[in-house]
């Protein structure tokens, strides 16, 4: 057969999976409860082949990200249950004016090669991260320290290789300044990119890479390229969460449709999120192996506002208007089929200053006052808007179903503006060369509302695609900022939010959720709101 | 014959020079800035955005871009991926476990397509020969997608008898034979069905006529008049067949979890990543090239009749 008519066919894929899925029943024996288990195991959970070398700073896409998640451990990170900060390699992160911090280390900690976690440790590694010259991907992560301009300059080379703001005192002692008042800094801690790196890394990044040492729970054995990662507990790991399990293998997939098809004979033991075609199935398939959880994401639609026709206060009325004609929950359950939550905020579920209800009635269905706002904001031009996305991503059935619901409840004309790819929709979003609606949304960095805020809705922030500037959401969100204590950011962030509500910027749709499963050989697996399971707790049957 | 090699190998250097040419520019002309994709949902930051280009030759006219990529490639430089990673290793690992696949699936459908064709082509009009009529029509008519995710659901997941998908590097036989029996079973439907009608048509030339009438036996009136005669057709097809099956198979390969050329291909077009894309597509025009000239010397074996100067 020849390569083009192969190519042809993987259109109609996606439907003929549900058709033979729908005649699957397979169920295993259930089996999540309390059974015996051998902490020396290893289970297998559905990767992707990590597309850069496993360094911290440079893992941001979720194949190489998760897996050095497990390989490196920084200051604190988020309790998989509740999202809280929970202190590891630190002892303690204080600060009296949210603009210098002092770390004190715990004593103990060591590589996984046996060099001890120092200061210096630390110190070092953010001082190599954020240096331009070494092209990590997540290096402006430590754009808020004071001396991060010298190392990351926006043109030209760097005039100094260590950053003003890290001061050692001594092997458990250092200091941290930053540039503004960041009342959550420490959550930016818990990110995997402010890990720790051994002496030996600085003299050899690109082979570090391939053979990284960290100091995180599971420690690097092997790496056959589009294979599987292989790891093992590390014996000497000092943090609150000890392996109960032997370790982790990464198994690469190139789709979830095949590691769905391995989860099912046993041949993987926990997947990430399974795929379309077996949404509404899965449940029936894999009895109480079954998992359905909260994940710290949101769908959005966002307003192309730096177009003149989106300018204007009234314009907001029109925003809110096409708001309230969009059916969330009829879409969620069958389009979605319930893998989906309606939102009614701009912050996902169960992310550290979550309120409900800050989008009040505009996030909820009501075609006559949506036709009235439309009517009062001076109708939306041409009575025609286009709702850009990118067709590789699964999102076209949701957007029809948005344009439907639009069309039906207040008559305008909305259709969808699908793009090749990813990034050829990035290319329009931020080249600012579409007018009327696109697809957006927000995975958490960290737990807290500020990261939902802040990064997309401030004035010039980097992933502010809509062009939304309101002089009062900045003056809030600065005040949070300077809070005293994390709950009076979050707190001061909500405020921020409602801000939202009257502006529409972006029009919440609703929040993303964890639809995944496990094997027989497994048991104990919860997932956190990253969508990760909670690796250490993971027990494998005896 | 040497000379004609040596033609043949000669026309390869302009075929080969104009399409590493055409697809340099196609790849790259991808919409999308493949560097600024490596941050995913999130936006770039700007002066880590303009140090990567820089480092990974993009901040130079495609013209440049081009001559370099040339310069690179006489001295056996395939250039890096984004990732960082040579793009000869990436090759040098899809290749081999697309092989594996190919010939598995070659084999399959040479031996299983041509022993039908041969039966069915002798008892023409039988039972036999109607049941693989029908049989190989309903294998050309369904979709490969259907036939893999059937295969797959009944004798792994089900029955359990192989496993349902590959890991590249740990790849066993009960895990490599599925994929291959879908990707050999429509070019063996096709196999079958070429090699029964060459069969049926070639058993009433004179020359079958002569063998039989001189008392030849039985097995060697097929084995070296018939069978040999009657496989240009099948030959022709199946040396394009294995050109095809080097390129891989997106969708079967999606199936069952092979990390092939197919695979490799269709996640590097979809990064735009054109050093990787060029490189695959530089290591696949070799093939057809090789797989042709193979093709047509094959001929002159098969029938003596057929001479190259």
């Amino acid at each position: 057969m020849p390569a083009g008519t192969r190519v042809r066919w993987a259109v109609v894929s996606a439907t003929s999976v549900a058709l033979v899925a729908t005649g699957c029943g397979s169920s295993g024996d259930g089996g999540s409860g309390g059974g015996s288990s051998d902490t020396s195991k290893t289970f297998t959970y559905q990767s992707s082949e990590p597309q850069n070398p496993l360094q911290p700073a440079n893992a941001n896409e979720t194949g190489g990200g998760r897996i050095v998640q497990n390989l490196f451990k920084g200051l604190a990170d988020y309790d998989p249950s509740s999202g809280k900060l929970r202190m590891q390699v630190a002892e303690s992160i204080d600060t009296s004016d949210a603009q210098t911090y002092n770390v004190t280390l715990k004593s103990g900690w060591t590589f996984h090669d046996g060099t001890p976690v120092t200061a210096k440790s630390f110190v070092d590694a953010w001082n190599w991260a954020a240096n331009v010259g070494n092209n990590q991907i997540n290096s402006s992560w430590f754009g808020d320290i004071e001396g991060y301009k010298d190392v990351h300059p926006e043109s030209g080379s760097p005039t100094t290789d260590k950053m003003s703001g890290l001061t050692v005192q001594d092997d458990t002692h250092f200091t941290i300044k930053l540039y503004n008042k960041v009342s959550y800094f420490p959550y930016k801690l818990g990110y995997v990119a402010f890990s720790p790196l051994p002496e030996g890394f600085f003299k050899d990044p690109a082979g570090y890479g391939q053979k990284p040492v960290g100091n995180g729970p599971y420690q690097f054995v092997s790496w056959d390229h589009n294979s599987q990662v292989v790891t093992k507990t590390f014996a000497n790991y000092q943090g609150v969460d000890k392996p109960k399990n032997g370790g982790v293998v990464f198994k690469m997939y190139t789709t979830a449709e095949a590691a769905y098809a391995d989860l099912q004979s046993n041949n993987l033991d926990v997947m990430d999120q399974v795929p379309p075609s077996a949404l509404a199935n899965y449940k029936n398939d894999l009895g109480d192996r079954a998992i359905d959880a909260p994940q710290g994401a949101i769908q959005n639609v966002g307003f192309t506002l730096y177009q003149p026709e989106w300018q204007g206060a009234n314009t907001a009325k029109v925003r809110q208007g096409l708001s309230m004609a969009i059916d969330r929950d009829t879409i969620t359950k069958t389009v979605l089929q319930g893998s989906r939550k309606s939102a009614t905020a701009w912050v996902a579920e169960g992310v550290e200053g979550y309120k409900s209800g800050t989008c009040g009635d505009f996030c909820t269905y009501n075609p006559d006052k949506a036709k009235q706002l439309i009517q009062e904001g001076g109708g939306v031009p041409g009575n025609a808007v286009k709702i850009t996305y990118n067709a590789d991503g699964g999102h076209k059935e949701w957007v029809d179903a948005v344009c439907n619901s639009i069309r039906q409840a207040t008559g305008v004309n909305c259709s969808g503006d699908p793009k090749t790819d990813f990034k050829t929709a990035r290319a329009a979003i931020t080249g600012h060369q579409i007018n009327g609606m696109f697809r957006t949304g927000w995975v958490q960095d960290y737990p807290l509302n500020a990261n939902f805020l802040a990064d997309v809705y401030r004035t010039g922030a980097a992933s502010n695609d809509t062009g939304y500037s309101s002089p009062e959401f900045d003056k809030l969100s600065t005040e949070a900022d300077q809070a005293a204590s994390i709950q009076d950011t979050a707190t001061g962030y909500q405020k921020a939010e409602e801000q939202l509500a009257t502006d529409m910027p972006a029009i919440p749709l609703w929040y993303y959720r964890t639809n995944s499963g496990y094997s027989t050989n497994v048991q104990n697996v919860t997932f956190d709101s990253f969508g990760n399971p909670a690796w250490t707790q993971v027990e494998v049957k005896g | 014959m040497g000379r004609y090699v040596a033609r043949r190998l000669l026309q390869m250097i302009p075929v080969f020079l104009g399409t590493v040419t055409i697809i340099f520019f196609m790849t790259r002309m991808l919409p999308g800035d493949p560097a600024a994709a490596m941050w995913g949902d999130k936006a770039a930051d700007p002066a880590q955005l303009a140090a990567f280009k820089h480092q990974m030759g993009l901040d130079v006219s495609k013209w440049q871009q081009y001559l370099n990529y040339m310069g690179d490639l006489f001295t056996g430089d395939f250039g890096t991926t984004m990732g960082g990673r040579k793009v000869t290793d990436v090759i040098g690992e899809a290749f081999p476990v697309t092989i594996q696949l190919a010939l598995l699936a070659f084999a399959f459908e040479l031996v299983v397509g041509v022993a039908i064709g041969l039966f069915a082509g002798l008892r023409r009009g039988k039972a036999f020969d109607k049941s693989t009529l029908v049989l190989t029509l309903l294998l050309i008519s369904i979709p490969v997608p259907v036939l893999g995710f059937i295969f797959q659901n009944v004798f792994a997941i089900q029955l359990g008898w192989v496993k349902p998908t590959v890991q590249a590097q740990h790849m066993t036989f009960d895990q490599l034979i599925l994929p291959a029996v879908v990707l050999g079973s429509i070019s063996l439907a096709y196999v079958a069905r070429l090699t029964r009608t060459s069969i049926a048509e070639n058993l009433k030339a004179d020359y079958m006529r002569t063998a039989v009438a001189k008392g030849l036996p039985r097995r060697k009136v097929i084995g070296t008049h018939l069978l040999r005669n009657s496989m240009i057709p099948v030959v022709t097809f199946l040396g394009t067949d294995l050109g095809a099956l080097m390129g891989g198979a997106i969708v079967t390969e999606g199936i069952f979890n092979v990390q092939g050329v197919g695979n490799a291909l269709y996640h590097a077009i979809g990064r735009s990543e054109g050093a990787t894309v060029s490189g695959f597509v530089v290591v696949l025009v070799l093939v057809f090239l090789f797989a042709s000239l193979l093709v047509d010397l094959l001929y002159a074996v098969l029938d003596p009749r057929i001479r190259y100067a």
